[in-house]
């Protein structure tokens, strides 16, 4: 597969009311989102957005409920249309297409998971996975033979013939995964894909996304409320609050410096073993010589696993080749796991 | 100024509107007329054809055939046993050939009533306005008592099967026409927005989504249609539709009770065999939605 394209946000706002283009000076200008609520009635959904999204990897939203989340993922198909800003996906800007362009760019290039998984419930499985390509006017015969590959690789494998309400809410949600991956499209979008789903399943469904995307590479933007799926899923992970981006980075920045109060107050009961690198904790200063080995790039729980078992008390990190980069010692690696009290 | 009497428009003046709206539909009529008759033959052909049919073939089979067609929709035994009883009866006591005329008028009717009321109900759902527009004249249609607008029909058209037809036409179809404009109202927008975002046209959405989801809603609206139909029968027979109606003007007439009775529970046994049938056809093409996962 070729090299996945990426997704660039740029100054993205959207204000809902009767003058939001009006409006976007004022916000610009330091009104309020509450301001501008009271004294104008006009809606502030996004703020000034900004993201790099990254090809082929996972781009993580998070926000609680009313940080426009869901607003901007139906940016970057243009199921709600901004009031001023940027989409860009190779060079392209999707909030510039003409009507067709974008049906178009919806049909190849797009495909989306959603919270409530809307799935077409007069149509069987195999009718719903199709359904993409059926709009695209893929023959009949290939469509469903696309589309079976994946009922398989979602786990779906004679259920083809059953309607969605004759099944459970997790095997409809891979329903709407595997409609979405039969499109073939290079971006998946996953507004809330999991959050109806009990925890089991929802643990369950993250593991089929995670494998997936080791072979596929897709762009994914996946939005969510829960920092655990964040931090499990994202490459890369933006955090929205009342419309506004409030910090962005990799899992382990956000943990390890939160930006602000609000998002120390979210990273406080996360399970650091699983965010923190053996890297960031290691001492670079210094190598062992023999020892036990645990390669770069690992989280520290992986690494907690090896001193338990072993019952060393340090360990050697070392790159893929096998030369040493530096040295984990126990103490290091518990107190790195657990939440400092200043927090 | 007297309080006790409204202060009407004169009666000359009264009298002038009359004419002048009398005589320009009557010029309308004469210059029209003619044209409007001619556009709608090729419904009279049909009507007369079907009409012919179901009397000139031998009963065994159209009432093999009509029981035939009840079972392929209702595959339900009691229903099919039920309308074969009926009809059975009805030939019995002499209606069966009313009996065929009618069923033929109200299925041209219907069919005619579900070929313009879809459209038309499409049109509402996709534009607030045309609704807003819509709206009022169903009331119209629905509320105007069926004689009034039986005058200008009979005017254009006179008596026969065709002003019938438009009559019974009128006074069924806003069913058809709000409840497909409601079902469609009413499918779940989450589902539209997944069309949207897998690139459907509008015209892919209505098709594979619109239509299917709202189709129990304008199954209602198909039923209510043909009952609608089925009661104006009667009113229609006054300008000159034959079938059941007809009988019961004369019993009403003459004071017939046994026959006015008898007429009545022919339209009585029809309308049921109709709505059962199509009722159950419609519970059966939505049979995905019983199965509910427990």
């Amino acid at each position: 597969m070729a090299e996945a394209t990426g997704i660039e946000i740029k100054s993205l706002y959207k204000i809902f009311g009767p003058n939001g283009a009006e409006m976007v000076q004022k916000i610009k200008d330091g009104m309020s989102k509450a301001e501008l609520n009271e004294q104008f009635n006009h809606v502030l959904g996004l703020n000034d957005i900004n993201i790099s999204m990254p090809g082929g990897k996972i781009q993580v939203v998070m926000g609680l409920s009313g940080s426009g989340k869901s607003t901007l993922i139906r940016h970057i198909n243009r199921l709600i249309d901004p009031t001023a800003g940027e989409v860009l996906y190779g060079g392209e800007d999707v909030c510039q297409m003409s009507e067709k362009e974008l049906r178009e760019f919806r049909r190849h290039k797009t495909a989306m998971v959603f919270q409530k998984f809307a799935l077409l419930p007069h149509r069987t499985v195999m009718k719903n996975t199709v359904y993409g390509l059926e709009i695209q006017g893929v023959p009949m015969k290939e469509a469903e033979e696309r589309a079976a590959r994946w009922i398989d690789r979602v786990g779906l494998s004679g259920f083809e013939d059953h309607y969605p309400n004759q099944l459970s809410g997790g095997m409809q949600q891979r329903v709407g995964l595997a409609r979405a991956l039969t499109n073939d499209a290079d971006i998946l979008l996953m507004d809330e894909a999991f959050s109806a789903l009990d925890p089991l399943i929802r643990m369950d469904m993250q593991t089929v996304l995670l494998d997936l995307q080791e072979e596929l590479h897709k762009t994914i933007v996946f939005i969510t409320h829960d920092l655990d799926e964040a931090l499990r899923l994202g490459d890369k992970i933006a955090i929205l609050r009342d419309g506004a981006v409030i910090q962005q980075g990799t899992g382990q920045d956000i943990v390890l410096n939160p930006a602000d109060a609000y998002i120390a107050d979210f990273v406080k009961e996360v399970n650091r073993g699983r965010v923190i690198l053996v890297d960031t904790v290691m001492d670079r200063t210094r190598t062992l010589e023999g020892g036990l080995t645990v390669s770069s790039g690992i989280m520290l729980e992986e690494a907690a696993k090896t001193f338990a078992e072993s019952g060393e008390g340090e360990l050697s990190v070392v790159n893929g080749d096998g030369a040493p980069l530096g040295v984990l010692n126990i103490q290091d690696a518990i107190t790195a796991m657990v939440t400092p009290a200043t927090h | 100024m007297d309080w006790i009497e409204f202060p009407s428009l004169s009666r000359g003046t009264l009298r002038d509107i009359r004419v002048t709206i009398d005589g320009g539909f009557r010029e309308f009529t004469r210059t029209y007329g003619e044209m409007l008759e001619r556009a709608t033959e090729p419904l009279e052909d049909f009507l007369v054809f079907l009409e012919h049919l179901l009397i000139e073939s031998p009963w065994p089979i159209v009432l093999v055939v009509l029981v035939g067609i009840v079972f392929l929709m209702s595959r339900n035994v009691k229903i099919t046993a039920g309308s074969f009883v009926a009809l059975v009866l009805i030939g019995v006591f002499g209606m069966w050939e009313d009996t065929m005329r009618t069923i033929a008028m109200v299925t041209v009717c219907t069919m005619l009533a579900i070929f313009l009321g879809i459209p038309i109900g499409i049109l509402m759902a996709r534009s607030d306005k045309f609704q807003s527009i819509v709206n009022p004249v169903l009331d119209l249609m629905q509320t105007m008592p069926a004689f009034v607008y039986l005058i200008p029909v009979v005017m254009i058209f006179g008596l026969g099967k065709v002003p019938g037809l438009i009559a019974i036409v009128i006074y069924a179809i806003p069913p058809m026409i709000r409840l497909t404009n409601l079902g469609i109202r009413l499918v779940d927008p989450d589902v539209l927005e997944a069309a949207d975002a897998f690139g459907s046209s509008a015209r892919q959405k209505l098709v594979n989504v619109q239509l299917p989801l709202a189709l129990p809603t304008i199954m209602a609206g198909i039923n209510q249609t043909i009952m609608m139909a089925l009661a104006m029968v009667v009113v229609a027979a006054l300008i000159g539709v034959k079938g059941l109606g007809q009988p019961v003007l004369n019993a009403i007439a003459n004071q017939y009770f046994t026959m006015g009775v008898m007429n009545g529970l022919a339209i009585v046994a029809i309308a049921i065999i109709f709505d059962r049938a199509t009722q159950a056809y419609g519970k059966r093409l939505q049979k995905h939605s019983e199965v509910i996962h427990g």
